[in-house]
């Protein structure tokens, strides 16, 4: 039933299509996909390079806190526009660096990866699909994430807030900092940027469910699924439900700074607290939504290196829909100190903690699957156990600054940067390299090098916990995010951070030599080769796939296994 | 069987309107950004977003209605387009739920700093609202009745009633054109002007996202009763129509609540115009 690329004669039927290995021109192939795995690949392609963007200005970012006093912001940096003239110049530069590095990092690197790669890639080949339910659908959900970019690009180039060019509002473009306080067009390409990568999401999103709910193949029921499958499921709904949400949000930003509405304008009645609502609402599951598939692939990995299935499978898939479902009523926990009442901040206090449960059902249930396992330690069960540590450590620090009284003095301290820089680009960016280097032999058809994989893995592990953990101890000590300066008291830790930067750089090097070595020198890969714990549809199938797979669909079997014919 | 299809579902070949689209929606969304800071050639490029998006429409819908007269759509890819149409709805209710969230913020919690707001919904700079049982309830009306022609048009065309088919769909069209022409002189005579308050900001931004969807929803109509003078649809398939149909209920129930929210409730106590 394996469907193979080799030895098909050509053939046409009536649909208008051909066998199954034929590929389109390079034009039609790359710039008018209507393919799962090629649209996969150019979302893979362009988080790449959204990451090293928004890596290399977090380069200029801790270059510059390395000591105390202002040393970058102020050297000429002609993208910008931003010379040296002014005090003021140098402070806007460095708000447009730190928006251009939250926004890069969520909506155009871990989004497009997360999802629109590894889940184009691997959601219809998991669950037995020739492709996606809307296959060219699924391509304006790539191209509308692309101009999205482009739009943020747009923003750099043209006035923003006083002082220079660029969108200095943060990631998080609140109100009247965003309306009032920046009044140049920058702003607005940065809303409108997030317009259109927010649409591409949203249709994305009912590409996914719809494919997943439809298109499984006979005999997988819901309960067989891959966890994998099940993280893009709960994550898609929580894109559909939260993102029109946003939406609406920043269109009122929109027609407050342009056409005269008093939203968030409290001389009109308007309230920035009311964006702040509107902006969590969706903040939050977007939290979710970047670690999600994070879980689903770890799920995976675990269960292949230990050569059993995964511990508590339902238990596993029901924690994902429980974290989705509670992740919309907790919101306000980013609000703490806007002047919330006690009893509100008791609610969100208690409804936060409540996430804790069914995450540690999961960091559980990992540790349950490799319990009496035959594990073995290839690159990506290396990097799913640099994961189950670092998101570990990331949820502690979320419990404590779950509690409204805690937060108030923690609210905005280089505390909260480490937790989410340990949740997420510790968590996450790490389940994308595990992802990475279980599939990627899969997608290219050429084996990575493991000892480069593992070198990977130690020399970035190192790096991101020597950068990210001392801002546990500056954020304990008061040092505020969010300021390009700071005095001397701080100035051990964040020159340790800096350090721990480089050593982090020298791992993407790693990376990109791994990749490169593979693709020139790479031995071939087996349709399976990581052997019996993989047990997954996509391992039935050659390294890389053929074009259109599973023409004849899978049968799946009582215990979730496809039938061989 | 290798290289044979056995599978029902709808593989594409490679398209080029992704891609316009895209880029047009760029192009709109920039040409927007000109417009409101009042920069150079802002209606050209506006222009040219607005001409590619209807373009990128046009194409793309036609060629789905190609598709599903030369057999395409088989009846998994109809279930298919009944999620997507389903989830489709579900992101747009959440939009609303944004606009409906701002207007109770507003009205449950009025402003006391504000001089124009003053503690008091609706604010004590407006000086009159609508009355809600006047203009507003015949939109209401006309809305509900529109609901039953659609509803007409469906059950005629499910017994091959064509005839049918064209009269209910001539008549959801016509109301809902009554019903944006209603909503317009509405806006022109509107005893209180846009933005510079809560109240005006909300009220005419959810009524105005409404009105474009009724737009978008009569557009939908048209294509339908076009389709059905040229013989499209039949009792057994029909997915274009009954999704023109899904939508145009999904703009009604939230005229309901606009009604019942924001001009009966969202008004109460102020002098009436």
């Amino acid at each position: 039933m394996a469907t193979t690329a080799e030895g098909f004669d050509a053939h046409t039927e009536d649909h208008g299509h051909h066998d199954a290995d034929h590929k389109p021109g390079f034009f039609a192939r790359w710039f008018m996909s209507t393919n799962h795995k090629d649209i996969g690949t150019l979302y893979l392609i362009f988080s790449i390079v959204a990451g090293i963007i928004g890596g290399a200005i977090s380069g200029i970012m801790r270059a510059e806190l390395a000591e105390p006093g202002i040393q970058i912001l102020n050297s000429s940096i002609p993208f910008v526009g931003v010379g040296a003239e002014s005090m003021d110049a140098a402070l806007h530069h460095w708000n447009v660096l730190i928006t251009a590095h939250g926004l890069i990092m969520v909506f155009f690197m871990v989004m497009p990866a997360m999802i629109g790669g590894f889940g184009n890639w691997f959601v219809p080949l998991m669950i037995g699909a020739p492709d996606m339910a809307f296959p060219r659908m699924n391509n304006i959900s790539f191209w509308l994430t692309v101009v999205g970019f482009i739009s943020l690009l747009f923003s750099m180039f043209v006035p923003g807030g006083p002082g220079g060019n660029g969108a200095g509002v943060g990631w998080t473009v609140y109100a009247p900092l965003s309306t009032s306080g920046s009044v140049g067009p920058a702003v607005d390409f940065a809303i409108f940027s997030l317009h259109l990568a927010g649409a591409g999401s949203i249709l994305g999103a009912t590409n996914f469910i719809t494919t997943i709910f439809n298109m499984r193949a006979p005999g997988m029921t819901l309960h067989k699924m891959p966890l994998f499958v099940w993280s893009v499921l709960v994550t898609a709904f929580l894109l559909l439900l939260a993102l029109p949400v946003l939406a609406a949000a920043i269109t009122m930003l929109i027609t407050d700074r342009n056409f005269g509405t008093t939203f968030y304008d409290a001389a009109g009645g308007g309230d920035p607290v009311l964006y702040q609502h509107l902006f969590w609402f969706f903040g939050h599951p977007e939290v979710y939504i970047m670690i999600l598939p994070g879980f689903g692939m770890i799920s995976q990995i675990v269960s292949t290196f230990s050569k059993k299935p995964v511990f508590g499978y339902l238990g596993m898939a029901y924690a994902m829909v429980a974290i989705g479902v509670v992740g919309f009523i907790v919101w306000a926990h980013h609000m703490y100190t806007t002047g919330l009442d006690v009893n509100t901040k008791m609610y969100f206090t208690a409804a936060t903690m409540v996430i804790a449960v069914p995450t540690g059902v999961k960091i559980f249930s990992w540790i349950a699957t490799m319990w009496g396992g035959s594990m073995e330690f290839k690159s990506p069960m290396v990097w799913a156990l640099g994961f189950i540590f670092l998101f570990t450590v990331g949820g502690v620090t979320g419990v404590v600054l779950a509690n409204g009284g805690v937060d108030d003095n923690l609210h905005d301290t280089y505390y909260v940067v480490a937790h989410f820089h340990y949740v997420l680009s510790l968590g996450a960016v790490t389940a994308m390299f595990a992802g990475f280097y279980y599939w990627f032999p899969k997608m290219s058809g050429k084996m990575h090098s493991e000892f480069l994989a593992h070198l990977h893995f130690w020399v970035f592990f190192v790096g991101v916990n020597v950068i990210f953990f001392p801002m546990h101890f500056l954020g304990l000590q008061g040092m505020p995010r969010r300021y390009p300066d700071y005095t001397a008291a701080y100035a051990y830790w964040n020159e340790i951070a800096t350090l721990g930067y480089k050593i982090m750089a020298v791992s993407i090097v790693i990376f990109f030599i791994n990749i490169i070595y593979a693709l020139v020198a790479g031995k071939k890969a087996a349709p399976n080769y990581w052997g019996e714990g993989a047990t997954t549809l996509e391992w039935t199938l050659s390294s890389p796939p053929p074009f259109h797979q599973f023409e004849t669909l899978p049968v799946i079997d009582e215990k979730g296994q496809p039938v061989t014919a | 069987m290798a290289g044979t299809v056995n599978h029902d579902y709808h593989i594409l070949p490679p398209d080029i309107w992704p891609l316009v689209g895209s880029l047009s929606a760029l192009t709109f969304t920039s040409g927007m950004v000109l417009y409101m800071h009042e920069m150079a050639n802002a209606w050209l490029v506006l222009g040219l977003g607005i001409a590619g998006l209807i373009a990128t429409f046009f194409s793309w819908f036609s060629n789905i209605v190609k598709e599903a007269q030369t057999g395409h759509h088989t009846p998994v890819v109809q279930l298919h387009m009944r999620y997507g149409m389903i989830l489709f709805i579900a992101s747009e209710v959440m939009f609303f739920v944004g606009w409906f969230w701002s207007w109770f913020d507003f009205a449950l919690f009025p402003s006391t700093i504000s001089e124009v707001v003053g503690g008091q919904f609706p604010p004590k700079g407006i000086e009159a609202v609508m009355d809600p049982f006047s203009l507003p309830l015949l939109n209401t009306l006309i809305l509900l009745c529109s609901g039953t022609t659609v509803t007409w048009a469906h059950h005629a065309l499910i017994h091959g009633d064509r005839d049918g088919l064209k009269k209910g769909l001539w008549l959801t069209i016509i109301l809902g054109v009554i019903f944006t022409c209603i909503q317009a002189y509405e806006y022109a005579h509107a005893p209180f002007g846009f933005g510079g308050n809560t109240y005006s900001s909300a009220f005419y931004m959810a009524t105005g996202f409404h009105g474009f969807h009724v737009l978008v929803g009569t557009i939908f109509l048209i294509v339908c009763l076009v389709r059905a003078y040229k013989g499209h649809f039949t009792p057994k398939q029909h997915f274009g129509f009954e999704a023109a149909a899904w939508y145009w209920h999904f703009v009604d129930v939230v005229w309901l609540f606009l009604f019942v929210v924001v001009y009966i409730w969202g008004g109460w106590g102020a002098p009436i115009h």
